[in-house]
């Protein structure tokens, strides 16, 4: 199960209503075991695409670094599907290399980058294999 | 001549867990080869037909390889290399 708080959770589907049609792309950090999002990143899709994202590779590296110094791991990789539904494409799998991660996919299809719901679904993707979780949002994640 | 190699989480089978580990090689592409003699399987995980993976990005002192000569890529005693899969999907 992913637990995320509001704020998170808000600040991830408010990413992905911005950049529509393109999707958006990013992370949730938290210490290094904890299973914690608690600091969201928003990164910049390189490719700018509707049907494709990817960090810069310049941007990554950054983000991998700034993750290490502070004992952080990619909690959640997020991105979102602009056209269709929140579920991984073949690409998606193909691509999770983060086998800790909760890989997020957000729906915009319906509102775009209007006010109304989105999908918001939690998967973990290895080696191949898509397992989709519960997502529980709660006000704010308990004391560590 | 000492270099070293950061590996990330989804690579660390091949480097029992290790977060980093030591080669040697006058170019990325020696430096593989000397990686693969002791973590056996790591190369076909860097190099697809005799290229760097479209999907996995190499730097030599934080700089993308790819500005670098690939796999031609020159190293010396000293250097860092950082290995880090893409985040990219469809």
């Amino acid at each position: 199960m992913l637990t995320i708080d509001q704020a998170t959770y808000d600040g991830i589907v408010a990413h992905a209503k911005r950049d529509h049609p393109d999707e958006a792309c990013g992370v949730v950090a938290g210490p290094e075991g904890s299973d914690r999002p608690e600091r969201l990143v928003e990164m910049v899709n390189a490719a700018g695409s509707p049907t494709f994202y990817e960090f810069d590779s310049t941007d990554l590296l950054r983000l991998y670094r700034e993750m290490d110094d502070r004992d952080e791991e990619p909690v959640v990789i997020y991105h979102s599907h602009t056209a269709t539904e929140a579920y991984p494409s073949t690409t998606d799998i193909g691509l999770a290399m983060e086998p800790n991660a909760h890989y997020v996919l957000v729906s915009t299809r319906e509102h775009g980058n209007n006010e109304g719901p989105v999908e918001f679904r939690s998967y973990r993707i290895i080696d191949g294999e898509v397992t989709e979780e519960e997502v529980s949002v709660v006000a704010s994640l308990p004391a560590s | 001549m000492a270099i070293e190699v950061r590996i990330p989480t989804i690579l660390r089978t091949y480097t029992g867990g290790e977060k980093a580990v030591s080669g040697e090689g006058a170019n990325l592409s020696a430096l593989i080869e000397d990686l693969e003699a002791h973590h056996s399987g790591i190369k076909d995980r860097l190099v697809e037909n005799g290229e760097l993976r479209r999907f996995v990005n190499v730097y030599i002192n934080d700089e993308d390889v790819r500005f670098m000569g690939g796999l031609e890529a020159p190293l010396s005693d000293g250097d860092q290399v950082v290995v880090l899969p893409a985040v990219a999907g469809g």
